[in-house]
């Protein structure tokens, strides 16, 4: 076992953990826009929850599929071009969403706003659900040939488990994102995100914990067993922890279970990155997937320089906005009109 | 079986989303740090007029950025995507400046500028411009290190060839590459005039509009009087300054990144005749060698053989002038470097699995003439027009307004598109020029460092999955443009109370029960 491939192994690992966590409420916040709130003002409440960092948390999942690039250029590039439609319609997804989010205010027709919300909406939905997929397949498999390319067609990647993997993310962003409005918001959106939690948590978390499982079951050991259960304990816990309006608890704790499960998941496959399904000599691993050693060095030392320093400031962004957005802190719409005699 | 090369669709989608992103991407560099500078000057000055600018522009600012992330993510994705043997080949040295990007660049421009649209009033004034300024400093960064990875592309070094791949031996290399200096300076400068266009572009038709309402008027000297429009939010005497603050900074800025652009150009262009002297021979229409720049050719610029092409206008000793700093120096045309390039790199494409059922045919190392000649005199014309555009501007309104002229007052509004043509046809020159490479030969680099673009298509994708995300995409694209325009036409033409809601609420702010207004102005400049 190498030591630099699999210290970036681990980063890539990270990086997309990372982004699980923090895009994960985003997501679901964007989803949340299509149902949870009652008028505007509520839905202002919600998007203005997560106004000052998705942008931010937008990038750990650029940040993770550059660090794919540079640490393991075969990884990145069969999962990629072998997911080509899907992969697309997450970046259409994504590109909705983030015009919706800066757009949608700025117009002050209700057909613009529903427009936008929808354009949200939606756009978060297939994002996650496609990323999700993509998680599950490279850690399940996908037909590659021996130079690491899709055989069997565009829609060969459409099994049941990128359906599994596509419900896991989108339900855990439904969770998350409700978490996370209960913690970040005041007065009705808070209460029925609190409500949602408690009915959804056990349904929305069911396939991430199928996943989870299914690859535990697979190649895991007894130490992500251990990390498995402690994520299913952590789950518990935040339902509970919600149940009582302990909101700060029931977000850490469903981030535990976010960073346990998916720990979990990336160990027990480790060394593989891409299994291939038509014969295991054609697996993707840590070793045969990566750059040159003098490549990972100089990205260790970046990484050694620049991940703390993100985490710093992330982590800053989130003390300087901490207060709640009440739907008193949402001003009349402002319509812009023609500065002209008329 | 498929109708067309995935190749071709491929290449089509990558020049049509970079070009379309690098649409939002210089209007973001160019209005940023002005927009920084304008904050600034209201913290040090305590002067409105700097405060309604900084919001004014600010707001346009974040119109356009959002729409340069949004597209940005393609850009990530898609070598991946349609490109997988590309990435594969390159990917130990092509790949770390693009995380480096990612994790040095992307993250501080996203969260800072998270931390100044949510600041206002939160943060203490001196860490709020701060945080625009980091952000700023952001989007330069992030300019260096993609152009450090396509510079890369069009000279490849700092790699020894390791099993038929190019593998990393020197960051410093790549990093300090001659050809991404060149290129990034040229590409700031390209940006800070397209920010100045725009600037100078809305502001005069703002101030046209206070002319054509008859808020300001001349006296018989042609100097402005600056009058007001009490029913009109926002158009009171202040309102004048700010405007013709904008258009005189809008101005100057284009001017200054002109000649910047001037100098990186050249200094670009000498780098090319040594670095791709085929794709500066045939930005010349060059056939034959000789030291004359054309300044009109005609004839078939697409023959291959060069025999069709005559110089109609060409300056005798310019080239080599542009080439080499002398009048005398031979300058190889076309003719000389095709059969060299044959020697060194082949005249067919290897019989290999990867080149499909390219494979073993003869390689034109011609560039498309039409669009290298073209693109290299258009982006030098568009960008002389701009800067010429910037001091005619400054002259005409010297008494302190514009003419009122409507003819004038829409050349000024198309002219913001001019130093957009120009940044779009030099990027299409310098990327459409280095083909049929995707990484162009470094004539004194590493043996073997080079690749075809026949060859880094991705293999397993189809035709039909390439053309979904072509439609798809410029699709998309094309209905955000309605959007975006939309909206930036929807503000300017709302001047600066588009931008400054408590401008609206002046005579009843006192009706909140817990007195945020603070907090109010903050997401209405929000979300």
């Amino acid at each position: 076992m190498e030591f630099l491939p699999t210290l970036w192994f681990v980063i890539v690992a990270v990086l997309w953990i990372g982004y699980l966590f923090l895009e994960g409420f985003d997501l679901g916040v964007g989803m949340h826009m299509l149902f949870s709130a009652k008028d505007e003002k509520q839905k202002r409440v919600m998007l203005n929850a997560i106004g000052p960092v998705w942008d931010g948390n937008e990038v750990w999942l650029i940040t993770a599929g550059g660090a794919m690039f540079a640490a393991f250029p075969f990884w990145y590039a069969s999962l990629f071009s072998a997911l080509y439609i899907p992969l697309v319609v997450v970046l259409l997804g994504l590109i909705f969403r983030a015009v919706a989010i800066e757009y949608r205010g700025k117009g002050h027709t209700a057909r613009w706003r529903r427009g936008w919300d929808l354009a949200l909406g939606l756009g978060s939905l297939v994002s996650a659900f496609g990323i999700g997929a993509a998680l599950a397949l490279t850690t399940t498999g996908l037909p590659l040939d021996a130079n690491g390319d899709r055989v069997g067609g565009a829609w060969a990647w459409f099994t049941g488990y990128a359906v599994l993997g596509g419900l896991a993310v989108v339900g855990f962003s439904l969770v998350h994102g409700a978490v996370f409005l209960a913690l970040k918001t005041e007065g009705e959106v808070r209460h029925r995100a609190r409500r949602f939690v408690k009915v959804a948590l056990p349904i929305g978390l069911l396939p991430i914990a199928g996943w989870v499982l299914a690859i535990q079951f697979d190649t895991g050991s007894a130490v992500t067993w251990a990390m498995t259960a402690v994520a299913v304990l952590a789950a518990v816990v935040a339902w509970f922890a919600n149940a009582r309006g302990r909101e700060g608890w029931a977000f850490m704790m469903l981030g535990g279970f976010i960073l346990l499960g998916a720990a979990a998941i990336f160990t027990a496959v480790f060394p593989v990155v891409l299994p291939s399904t038509i014969d295991s000599a054609f697996d993707l691993t840590v070793t045969n997937a990566s750059s040159s050693d003098y490549t990972l060095g100089v990205m260790s030392i970046v990484a050694l320089f620049g991940v703390p320093l993100v985490l710093a400031y992330q982590g800053w962004t989130y003390w300087v906005f901490r207060k709640r957005v009440s739907p008193l802190h949402i001003p009349e719409a402002h319509p812009v009109v023609p500065a002209v005699r008329q | 079986m498929d109708a067309i090369d995935p190749l071709l669709i491929a290449r089509w989608q990558f020049g049509i989303t970079t070009v379309y992103h690098f649409w939002m991407v210089p209007l973001t560099l160019g209005l940023g740090p002005v927009v920084a500078f304008m904050q600034m000057r209201w913290h040090r000055t305590g002067d409105d007029r700097w405060y309604r600018m900084t919001k004014f522009w600010g707001k346009l600012y974040l119109i356009n950025f959002i729409m340069g992330v949004a597209t940005g993510l393609v850009q990530e994705f898609q070598f991946g995507l349609a490109w997988s043997e590309y990435s594969r080949f390159v990917g130990d040295v092509f790949g770390a400046p693009l995380a480096m990007e990612a994790l040095l660049a992307f993250f501080i421009e996203s969260t800072f500028l998270g931390l100044w649209i949510f600041g206002w009033g939160r943060l203490p004034k001196r860490i709020h411009v701060a945080c625009l300024w980091i952000a700023v400093a952001g989007s330069i960064v992030s300019a260096y290190f993609i152009i450090v990875a396509n510079s890369w592309m069009q000279h490849p070094v700092g790699v020894e060839l390791i099993d038929g791949r190019p593998v990393m031996v020197d960051i410093w290399a790549l990093l300090g590459n001659n050809t991404a200096i060149a290129a990034f300076t040229h590409t700031i400068f390209g940006a800070l005039a397209v920010g100045g266009g725009f600037m100078l572009g809305i502001a005069w038709y703002q101030l046209w509009q206070r002319r054509r309402d008859g808020i300001d008027t001349v006296d018989v000297e042609g100097r402005v009087i600056v009058g007001e429009a009490p029913e009109i939010l926002g158009r009171d005497r202040a309102d004048h300054r700010v405007w013709l603050s904008s258009l005189r900074i809008g101005a100057v800025v284009a001017m200054v990144a002109f000649a910047g652009v001037a100098v990186t150009g050249d200094l670009q262009a000498k780098l090319m005749f040594e670095q791709q002297p085929l794709k500066m021979a045939a930005a010349e229409g060059a056939c034959h060698s000789g030291t004359s720049f054309s300044v009109l050719s005609v004839g078939n610029l697409g023959s291959t053989d060069c025999d069709d092409v005559t110089a109609i206008v060409e300056i005798h000793g310019a080239l080599s002038f542009l080439a080499h700093g002398d009048f005398t120096t031979e300058i190889r045309g076309i003719n000389e470097l095709i059969p060299e390039y044959q020697r060194l790199y082949g005249t067919h494409l290897p019989d290999n699995p990867l080149y499909g059922e390219r494979a073993g045919q003869e390689i034109n190392y011609l560039p498309i003439m039409e669009v290298t000649y073209w693109g290299f005199r258009l982006m030098i014309g568009f960008g002389a027009i701009a800067a010429f555009a910037a001091a005619v501007a400054l002259w005409l309104t010297r008494k302190g307004t514009v003419p009122r002229s409507k003819p004038l007052m829409q050349l000024a509004v198309l002219g913001i598109a001019a130093p957009f043509a120009a940044n779009s046809a030099g990027w299409i020159f310098t990327e459409m020029g280095r083909q049929p490479f995707v990484v162009a030969p470094n004539p004194s680099g590493v043996d073997g460092v080079f690749m075809f673009t026949a060859a880094a298509v991705s293999p397993g994708v189809s035709f039909s999955e390439m053309l979904f995300s072509l439609v798809a995409l410029t699709l998309v694209y094309g209905v955000l443009m309605v959007f975006e325009l939309k909206l930036l036409i929807r503000y300017v033409r709302g001047g600066i109370a588009s931008a400054l809601p408590e401008m609206a609420r002046r005579d009843d702010d006192d009706d909140r029960p817990d007195g945020r207004a603070s907090d109010d102005d903050v997401l209405a400049f929000a979300y």
